[in-house]
């Protein structure tokens, strides 16, 4: 049964010291399992994201199932979502987006090939292919590569060799508002030898209606996904492990730019071996060989009026490697993790022009950017007397090479001594402390961490921004940027009540943003100016959230957050994209195999916005939710059955998130059936 | 993952380097002088022969670029001691005038003589162009003359302009390179004359001529670091950078100022006015 099953009935989350109660599904877990019996053997601020439970499901206790994946990282406390429409929004941790993230899919590297940000690589994976999501905020996600922000990664879902036989689900969902059909299915066969998983899913939407029964054009899209695990166990100790997927998303409207998207198509593939041990006393070596293609085109052709018709398509490569370790000393718990991936960016823009006898305007947006990335990633996990400690490290190689001449001669004409090749070397170092008194816990940490500019941001050629209506490019010679962050959160911890306060603050120095130059002229017909990419001296990032959760009864739960965020640059202004005071709460039923829940989400005005950055200030708004589920047994099968309604109250708002300003959805009901086989 | 990527490039490059092999096998070709030059004229003579070479497939209204050669059929030989001069000759109906040119110089290659001739017109049926040639042939001085045909620039793109300049002076201004522009910081290049009499046409040295690349076609979209052209002693032309950041069809916003700085043709690109008057077109 696959579905997106959370394991919290109240949210669907699980915050930082509520890992520590998951212990069993994050990604240390094996390390953690293996540490002294105690309630402090894994401290982690990382989170994890539920999304399929496997065969030990609760349905009921997901608020939505089948909703998109996009909508299940936002039911994070940690990620927030940026939305140019109903598909494919881009995550953002601690009010930072992918550039400054590390997002990998079961620890693969891979990349966007949409200069524009319309594709971020959450939108090539299903919640129909997908286990979990692991969270690590700042440097505790720099396992996963380099960042600043956090990291996110993906897993895949596998059956592992256990003993099931075949099983199988059929799935569909309906949602009112913008007439969005799913219909998957999945057939997974595994037995302590060989394991197969399988699984489909399609989706078509039609333009949502914002509140007050507002259309909003262009906010369709189709997509499916089909994806196969495999594993077969070479001895007791030793199995192999493969993966494909393969994502097509067509006729994707992006109501928040002046384009849409008429393909993205990703074919991500790997193969693993796992061993359970290696020679000094290393165990669960596991190591991987991928590679990814994506292929992404924008289309203008369906809208009414554009000053120019273009064409853009961009593509992205992806092969990469990694191979990882533990270490269990007597003190100290060691993971080892060596990887490494090369990636090749390549986009172009065509614009036909008006008088149909001038020759084609042509230009490299992205000019064959090949990044080669080795690093070495290490932890040390000290358990201490009612307390421990966490150090860890990232050193990684990184370097950009520009392989196409078209695209280099281009660059140069902003930057005549850039070089073709451009190599650093980058570092992040953390340290985490966690402290046990009573029914409090205390986690703190400091951390460094370095990461290179993305490909646009070191070699964007006339990148349209749409919020802030203007072209950027790129500079070959930015800085690396860095971060000094500090966290510290408290959580009182009872068997009914949890309350916790989490802070975190970032020093972010060489914070690359874009500057307009006023002396350059711009691309876009209609632009305002043209933005270099520029390190600025540094910029401060600040984060806090107060959560609670209380068990009422055994059947009542309630929970509730509410989360401060700030972000000025070196001169006091104000950062684009920082969230204004948000806050949730929710009240969760859950008896007999009936389940239901009430919820609310909401927002404060966006006082600090930055309208430099096309921000404008956002209204308050506070959205009602409500669902409603129940479990039929049919034989031996079970069918599910989850029906809700979002925005009751039709809202007509849009939140600091939403790219121009578009308005989110309106009152939407949702209905979806789920069949298992086992 | 690096290895791995060098492995591969030299894997490419070996690939590369076999299947060049069998180019080193052919004999070596004789050197040829004017290698890429299309043979557009010849002007036969009792003892001697003299050619006239251009890049192009005709001589074009604007800069051309000529090569002279005359062979001496006593010994099947190109001379280098001929010393040529020229003058091209428009003859109209009512009028004849020459045309801006260079001298002859086989500083290059001693038997290929190199000049440019700046057309300012087409020819037609009624009105021709003819360029003679004075030269010495074993001693003795020589003219020749040959009928040249002159016609506009098939793509109908402005290169040449003449105007009458705010000093009251009629000035010839040429676009000479890029001849190739490419998505990069091109070298510019053009010849600027002054027209004195009908006959006379003098270069004209050390004023400057401003650059302002635009799409039209883009809301006139510009580009950065152009350098304005100024006047190079050792090429006797006007040498300048041209920045085009994509393909497309552009407009060079050009302005000639003089030694005291005074604007004698062209103006500034404002959003009241998206053109000078004075410019060059390109398209590729």
């Amino acid at each position: 049964m696959k579905l997106s099953i959370n394991v919290f009935p109240f949210r669907g989350i699980c915050m930082g010291a509520l890992g520590v109660l998951l212990c069993g599904v994050s990604a240390s877990s094996l390390r953690a399992q293996e540490s002294p019996a105690d309630t402090l053997k894994f401290v982690e601020l990382n989170e994890v994201i539920v999304i399929s439970a496997g065969k030990q499901l609760d349905h009921q206790k997901q608020r939505k199932p089948l909703s998109t994946l996009d909508e299940f990282l936002e039911s994070s406390l940690s990620v927030n979502m940026v939305k140019r429409g109903a598909y494919a929004w881009e995550p953002t941790m601690n009010d930072m987006a992918s550039e400054r993230l590390a997002v990998t899919i079961d620890g693969m590297q891979i990349f966007g090939a949409c200069t524009d940000k319309m594709d971020p690589i959450t939108s090539y994976v299903d919640v129909s292919n997908l286990s979990e999501a692991e969270l690590g905020s700042g440097q505790q996600g720099a396992m996963f590569g380099n960042t600043i922000g956090g990291g996110i990664n993906l897993k895949l879902e596998k059956s592992n060799f256990k003993p099931i036989g075949w099983s199988g689900s059929l799935e569909t969902a309906f949602e009112s508002n913008n007439s969005m059909r799913v219909f998957g299915g999945e057939l997974n066969y595994s037995d302590e030898k060989i394991y197969l998983n399988t699984d489909v899913i399609y989706r078509k939407a039609d333009n949502y209606s914002a509140g007050g029964d507002r259309e909003v054009e262009f906010s369709q899209f189709e997509k499916y996904n089909f994806s196969v695990n495999s594993g077969y166990k070479l001895a007791a100790d030793k199995s192999i492990s493969a993966t494909l997927i393969y994502d097509d998303a067509k006729d994707v409207g992006y109501p928040a730019l002046t384009m849409d998207v008429s393909l993205a198509r990703a074919v991500i593939g790997a193969v693993s071996f796992n061993q359970d041990s290696l020679f000094g006393g290393l165990s669960n070596w596991e190591s991987k060989l991928y590679y990814n293609t994506i292929k992404h085109t924008m289309d203008d052709t369906q809208r009414p009026e554009v000053p120019i018709h273009m064409d853009m398509p961009g593509w992205s490569e992806t092969a990469g490697f990694y191979t990882q370790a533990h270490l269990n000393k007597e003190r100290n718990h060691f993971f080892f993790k060596l990887d490494g991936y090369y990636n090749k960016s390549y986009a172009e823009m065509t614009m036909y022009p008006e008088n149909g006898n001038e020759a084609l305007m042509f230009m490299l947006t992205w000019p064959d950017v090949s990044t080669t990335n080795v690093g070495f990633y290490a932890e040390d996990h000290i358990p201490l007397e009612k307390a421990s400690l966490k150090f860890s490290t990232r050193l990684a190689y990184h370097s950009n090479f520009v392989a196409d001449d078209f695209g280099l001669n281009s660059l140069k004409i902003f930057y005549p001594e850039m070089a073709r090749t451009n190599t650093r070397f980058l570092k992040s170092f953390s340290a985490q402390y966690h402290k046990m008194l009573k029914d409090f816990h205390l986690n703190a940490g400091i951390s460094y961490g370095e990461r290179a500019p993305s490909v646009s941001e070191g070699y964007g050629f006339y990148l349209f921004n749409s919020f802030d209506n203007h072209d950027y490019i790129g500079d070959p010679g930015l800085h690396t940027e860095s971060a000094g962050e500090a966290n510290i959160s408290l959580v009182y911890k009872k068997p009914t009540v949890e309350i916790k306060a989490a802070t975190n603050y970032f020093r972010v120095f060489n914070y690359i943003i874009g500057i307009v130059d006023p002396s350059l002229s711009t691309m876009t017909i209609g632009a305002d100016g043209v933005k270099i990419y520029t390190n600025l001296e540094y910029a401060q990032l600040f984060n806090a959230t107060l959560s609670g959760r209380y068990t009422i009864s055994n059947a009542f739960k309630l929970s509730g957050s509410v989360s401060y965020h700030r972000g000025v640059d070196n001169e006091g202004e104000n950062l684009p994209l920082i969230s204004p005071v948000a806050y949730r709460g929710a009240l969760d039923f859950y008896k007999n195999q009936y389940a239901a829940s009430l919820s609310v989400n909401g927002a404060g005005e966006q006082k600090n916005f930055n309208p430099s950055y096309g921000e404008i200030k956002t209204a308050e708004y506070a959205i009602l939710s409500a669902s409603f589920g129940k479990r039929f047994f049919i034989a031996e099968n079970s069918l599910f059955v989850k029906t809700g309604i979002e925005n009751i109250l039709d809202a007509h708002y849009s939140s600091y998130t939403d790219w121009n300003n578009i308005p989110r959805m309106g009152r939407n009901f949702y209905l979806t059936l789920s069949y298992s086989i086992n | 993952m690096k290895t791995l990527y060098h492995i591969f490039s030299i894997l490419i490059l070996s690939i590369a380097f076999i299947g060049c092999s069998d180019d080193d096998d052919k004999n070596p070709i004789e050197f040829n002088p004017v290698e890429g030059l299309n043979l557009l004229y010849e002007i036969p003579a009792a003892d001697h022969l003299a050619q006239i070479y251009s890049e192009k497939q005709s001589l074009e209204v604007g800069y051309n670029e000529i090569s002279i050669r005359i062979k001496d059929l006593g010994n099947n030989q190109y001379i280098s001691n001929a010393a040529p001069t020229w003058v091209p000759m428009m003859y109209m109906e009512s009028m004849a005038h020459s045309a801006p040119h260079s001298g002859l110089r086989n500083a290059e290659e001693n038997t290929v003589y190199k000049g440019y001739i700046v057309f300012q017109m087409a020819s037609n049926s009624t009105e021709f162009w003819e360029i003679s040639l004075q030269y010495n042939l074993n001693g003795n001085p020589v003219e020749e003359s040959v009928r040249v045909s002159v016609a506009e620039p098939t793509n109908g793109l402005k290169k040449t302009q003449v105007f009458m300049g705010s000093d009251n002076e009629r000035y010839i201004l040429a676009y000479v390179n890029p001849q190739s522009p490419a998505v990069a910081v091109n070298d510019l290049q053009s010849v600027l004359h002054k027209m004195e009499t009908m006959m006379s046409f003098p270069k004209v040295e050390h004023y400057k001529i401003t650059v302002d690349p635009r799409m039209p076609g883009m809301g006139n979209h510009s580009s950065p670091n152009n350098e304005d052209m100024t006047y190079n002693g050792t090429t006797q032309m006007y040498h300048g950078k041209l920045s085009l950041t994509m393909t497309g069809y552009w407009k060079i916003n050009l302005k000639l100022i003089n030694q005291n700085g005074e604007v004698l043709k062209g103006e500034d690109v404002t959003e009241a006015n998206p053109a000078s008057s004075l410019y060059f077109e390109l398209e590729f």
